[in-house]
């Protein structure tokens, strides 16, 4: 029993510690206030309005981790879920 | 030329003041002009830890205010010919000073010290505004604990908002054995989470109460805390020492050594 939980044990709190902490990091280092949120919200709606139809009540935004393409481990990253209705493809 | 550090952490209890204390002496011990000044106003603690307490005649207020020049408040330390302690005001609180008085205060004290280190109070407020605003380079000093990493991220964000950028880490009370069996956060794990250089690595170590108690520092004695300890100081004047083993030594025996007994 003592072996078994030693080596199978789902997660010791050593990770847990760091997955927690990870997570609670996200939002502490975002800092940004809803309404900074909904500013940004609003100017990518205005930026991408000029090319495509977006669908604004189905959009995303938010404030993620990702893995980095050089070797600082994770970075705050921007997530917008924009879905589109239609292209604007007039000049074609 | 001289150096202004400022020893920060966010949470309290995680071992400032013990680290101030010691990285002050070890760099006295190495051979430069030291002044511990404690910035936190109301809750006077760096001089008992130095076991200073009895010396105490001005504080930080004092100069701040003009009643006493900083030479006239400055303690001399009892072991260290070059080590000088500014106390803190006990019956005062954090509003007595302003960040533009302490940066004045440690900009006159450069001339005449190799390193001048505050011990900022916790917290994110005007005491810690006060501590950083003279400052040059950062120690955070933090605990393997949720907690205590939580607000170091936090104090190095408000550093680098205020444009201090060399940041140093000191991970402090780290438990091997603990961290072996996967039930702590190790140093690596630590510092993939701040992603700040690091500086030293101090074990959780009875000898630190000891010496606390007694008011002595422990940098440079035979304790595992205690070489930790004159590492990070050698470490603080730019020389490059390698990390101690802490598996290795004493404390990896007394782990085996409480493995066996058990099984």
């Amino acid at each position: 029993m003592g072996f078994f939980d030693t080596f199978f044990r789902k997660k010791n709190s050593g990770n847990k510690a760091k997955d927690r902490l990870k997570l609670v990091l996200v939002s502490d280092r975002a800092g940004c206030s809803p309404e900074i949120m909904e500013q940004i919200k609003n100017d990518i709606i205005e930026v991408i309005s000029k090319y495509v139809e977006i669908d604004t009540r189905g959009l995303d935004i938010q404030i993620t981790q990702t893995e980095s393409d050089g070797d600082n481990g994770n970075v705050p990253a921007i997530y917008a879920n924009i879905p589109i209705k239609e292209m604007k493809t007039k000049g074609h | 030329m001289s150096e202004v550090i400022v020893v920060t952490s966010g949470k309290g209890g995680v071992g400032k003041t013990t680290t101030t204390a010691n990285i002050g002496t070890g760099l006295a011990k190495l051979g430069h002009k030291v002044v511990l000044i404690d910035t936190d106003i109301g809750l006077r603690n760096l001089d008992v830890v130095m076991g200073l307490e009895n010396r105490i005649v001005y504080n930080l207020v004092d100069v701040v205010e003009g009643n006493c020049t900083p030479v006239k408040a400055l303690i001399k330390d009892k072991r260290y010919p070059t080590l000088f302690l500014l106390p803190s005001a006990q019956t005062r609180d954090k509003t007595s000073v302003t960040p533009e008085q302490m940066k004045a205060l440690v900009d006159q004290l450069r001339d005449d010290y190799d390193y001048i280190i505050l011990d900022c109070p916790a917290g994110i407020e005007q005491g810690f505004k006060n501590a950083i605003a003279g400052a040059d380079r950062a120690i955070i000093v933090t605990t393997p604990e949720v907690s205590a990493v939580r607000d170091a991220d936090r104090i190095i964000g408000l550093l680098e908002s205020e444009q201090l950028r060399k940041i140093h880490l000191v991970v402090n009370r780290i438990r091997m054995d603990m961290v072996k069996r996967g039930d702590m956060l190790s140093v690596e794990d630590v510092l993939e989470i701040l992603r700040v250089d690091l500086i030293g690595v101090v074990p959780d170590d009875q000898s630190i109460i000891v010496a606390t108690n007694e008011g002595e520092p422990i940098v440079g004695n035979s304790s595992q805390a205690g070489k930790a300890f004159e590492n990070i100081c050698r470490r603080v004047t730019g020389e490059e020492v390698p990390y101690l083993d802490l598996q290795a030594d004493g404390f990896f025996k007394k782990l085996a050594s409480l493995f066996r007994r058990g099984y």
